[in-house]
């Protein structure tokens, strides 16, 4: 009984050590596979699902039958399991010559291990391909004034999206300008029985972007600039202990829906609850829009959904015009690759977003991240909002990366978890300060 | 939730250590090899790990001593994580044990609708984890679950958004999924205490609440110490369903042992505190089931009955 009883305990905690071993068996960049003629072609994995994967399997399928010498061979997976995957495959030495990812804090480790590398000095020889691309997406690819990713597919930015039929109802006529009007309008809501805000709080990065926005109309980038250089105590900055109590004055005064703290992001209720009309307003990225239009029914056909920047904070001291998001996506190239599949993996990267993949992400309702892509709006079903998007990111002041991706995991981890805790009023501004100061620089 | 044989003690016997006992010995063979790959060497790994830092990323390890241990020990996220993880263990057994007991007598007796209803209580069981956790969270979505679309107000709560209902509901959960296991082993328990006893307490004119405490209680001892040792030890392991559900929040009110540990490995990449971490799940586990076994070690005159 008691060896068995053994058996079954260290089953569960076994669990723990499998899934620290399992990176062994992921599978890897295999070179036996490959079209014609190359018998070394380079991995490739991407996020699977629409509407991204048909685009990038078009990208790569246009690239191989171009080049029968240089081939690449793909795997999608699925965005959860990705992230987890591509981290044992570098564990283990077995990853893609092509690393797809989402730059900045990620990368960051990546670099760090020596596992990618520095195209600094490719971009030199190719100034073509680097100048066609919107200068802000080079941000997250660079690390210590060093570029290591090529930026692909499209911009993100974080927008305020809102419900017009919800504004009638409620009686109020234009969205907010300031953040003092934002707090104005909550009750003519509330009394409504219409949320003003909607938020998917359990996935913790959407109550984030709130805490970015302010930060950065309060004190500029430069608060953020501060933590990220590992300043002592960053977040005592009068600055952020303002945005930090003006986002609990938003939650105590019911700007967000009822339960905000058991909705996921990834059910996509946070976009069901703006469309049906049962909150007014959510700040959310850009690719918000795609997923209403795909699941909200008529609600953006019947022109309902309207969109704007958010709001300046009186007497801030940042440029209301800055913005946060993916400034793009990004690829890598895996340092134990052979020299033939890193030749593929560059040669691909001029190849990309060609007039064909730009077509395919703004039928998505994307931007692509090509300078002249404007031109091709215009011609789209969506075009006001692409537009939008266009004008949000191309004249942003400055276009901030997302928090998390920017810290360290273990730092965003923390980041993330103090968020959780500010929204459900568990800790004061001064309290998540404190406990942010103590990671700061790890 | 693992699941483990039910106790069986070892006759106290002395003659039957017949000649025979040698030659079956190499029958544990096939087990402790694959336990061994399995279960030891994985430990070990851990255990050897916990004195490095890696980041699951690098290709190489460094070893540091007992950096991981001061790090998880001087987390106050530990403590708190162990609280969560007996307080889920403590009440989850409380809501558990007595109707698992109460259904087991119930579906213990022989008549064809308890049958029926038997087969019916169990099909909690034949559910993953994960699904049952999908299931109600989607159910008890305060905007769109089942109290929004009956309208009943008592259901509209923020379930999953408070921190002391958010505890609730996963004890709720994984109670309405393991009692009818539990159930199972009590009505296995309760079918052996022999017809003669209930006959001998009826004459003696014990009523029906009388029996139930004098005769079946006490004969179920060893079977409440199994299953007692099944739900406690299987509540340590409690991951993908917290996970699912609340994900260990809101904040870190469900962030039971099982959940900081991956939070730490895989989100902050901080596979030498995890694995800190997961020997002291082991530990933890190992001292409970001891804990149990000596409860019921003991006195071996109060039940006649061994296991289930």
């Amino acid at each position: 009984m008691k060896r068995r009883n053994f058996l079954s305990l260290s089953a569960g905690a076994a669990a723990a050590t499998g899934l620290a071993a399992c990176g062994k068996s992921g599978p890897g960049d295999s070179s036996s596979g490959g079209g014609s003629g190359d018998k070394d072609a380079a991995g490739y994995w991407f996020l699977s699902g629409p509407p991204g994967e048909p685009i990038r399997q078009g990208a790569v399928d246009r690239f191989n039958k171009a080049n029968s010498a240089n081939q690449i061979k793909v795997t999608a997976i699925q965005n959860d399991a990705y992230k987890d995957k591509l981290k044992t495959s570098l564990g283990a030495g077995q990853a893609p010559s092509i690393i797809w990812g989402w730059g900045g804090g990620g990368l960051k480790s990546y670099v760090d291990a020596g596992q990618v590398d520095d195209l600094t000095d490719w971009f030199g020889q190719n100034a073509a391909v680097k100048d066609r691309l919107f200068k802000a997406s080079f941000g997250p690819a660079t690390i210590d004034k060093k570029i290591y990713a090529m930026p692909c597919e499209t911009v993100q930015p974080i927008v305020m999206l809102y419900n017009k039929e919800a504004f009638e109802k409620a009686g109020v006529a234009a969205p907010p300008q300031t953040w003092a009007e934002l707090m104005s309008i909550l009750p003519k809501f509330n009394e409504k029985g219409i949320a003003p805000f909607s938020l998917g709080g359990q996935s913790r990065w959407t109550n984030m972007m709130w805490l970015e926005f302010l930060f950065d109309r309060i004190g500029g980038p430069e608060v953020m600039d501060a933590v990220y250089g590992g300043q002592k105590d960053a977040w005592n900055n009068p600055a952020a202990i303002d945005a930090l109590t003006k986002t609990q004055e938003l939650v105590n005064a019911k700007g967000f829906i009822k339960g905000f703290s058991s909705i996921t992001a990834d059910s996509n209720a946070d976009q069901a609850l703006l469309y049906r009309g049962k909150a007014a307003m959510e700040l959310h990225g850009s690719w918000s829009y795609g997923i209403i239009k795909a699941e909200g029914g008529n609600f953006i056909k019947d022109g309902k959904l309207g969109f704007f920047n958010f709001p300046a904070v009186d007497g801030g001291k940042g440029d209301p015009t800055n913005t946060y998001g993916n400034a793009g996506q990004y690829l890598s190239i895996y340092s134990k690759a052979s020299e033939h599949q890193k030749e593929t993996a560059k040669k691909f990267f001029t190849s990309l977003l060609d007039d064909t993949e730009q077509q395919g992400w703004i039928e998505t309702g994307g931007v692509p991240i090509v300078q002249d892509a404007k031109a091709k709006l215009a011609a789209s079903p969506d075009a006001e909002f692409l537009n939008f998007v266009f004008d949000v990111s191309s004249k942003a002041a400055g276009f901030g990366q997302s928090w998390d991706q920017a810290l360290s995991p273990s730092s965003a981890e923390t980041l993330l978890d103090n968020i959780a805790k500010l929204f459900q009023l568990q800790v004061t501004p001064q309290q998540f300060a404190t406990n942010m100061n103590a990671v700061i620089g790890k | 939730m693992t699941i483990a044989p039910p106790v069986v003690r070892t006759a106290p016997s002395t003659a039957s250590r017949g000649g025979g006992s040698g030659s079956v010995s190499w029958m544990a063979w096939p087990a402790l090899v694959a336990f061994t790959i399995f279960g030891i060497l994985p430990l070990f790994g851990v255990l050897a790990l916990s004195f490095t830092s890696w980041n699951g990323i690098s290709p190489e390890l460094s070893l540091t001593g007992l950096d991981s241990w001061k790090t998880v020990l001087s987390d106050p996220g530990l403590p708190h994580a162990i609280w969560v993880t007996f307080l889920i263990m403590a009440l989850s057994w409380l809501a558990q044990t007595p109707l698992s007991i109460l259904l087991g007598v119930f579906i213990a007796a022989h008549k064809r609708y308890r049958t029926v209803l038997a087969v019916l209580f169990f099909i909690p069981l034949l559910l993953s984890q994960a699904a049952i956790a999908i299931t109600y969270k989607m159910l008890l979505d305060p905007n769109f679950g089942l109290g929004a679309s009956l309208g009943v107000e008592f259901l509209q709560q923020d379930w999953l958004g408070d921190s002391t209902l958010a505890v609730g509901v996963v004890i709720f959960v994984v109670s309405w999924q393991w009692i009818p296991f539990h159930s199972l082993i009590y009505q296995g328990g309760i079918r052996q205490i022999p017809a003669s006893m209930y006959e001998a307490a009826e004459i003696d004119g014990a009523g029906r609440i009388r029996q139930f405490f004098s005769i079946t209680l006490p004969q179920l001892k060893y079977t409440i110490i199994t299953s007692s040792t099944l739900m406690v030890v299987g509540s340590l392991t409690f991951f993908d369903l917290i996970w699912v559900l609340t994900a260990g929040g809101p904040g870190d009110a469900t962030r039971a042992l099982a959940v900081d540990m991956y939070v730490t490995g895989f989100r902050s990449n901080l596979m030498g505190p995890a694995s800190a971490i997961a020997v002291i799940l082991v530990l933890v586990g190992l001292g409970l089931a001891l804990l149990l076994r000596r409860l019921g070690g003991r006195d071996a005159s109060q039940s006649q009955l061994e296991g289930a």
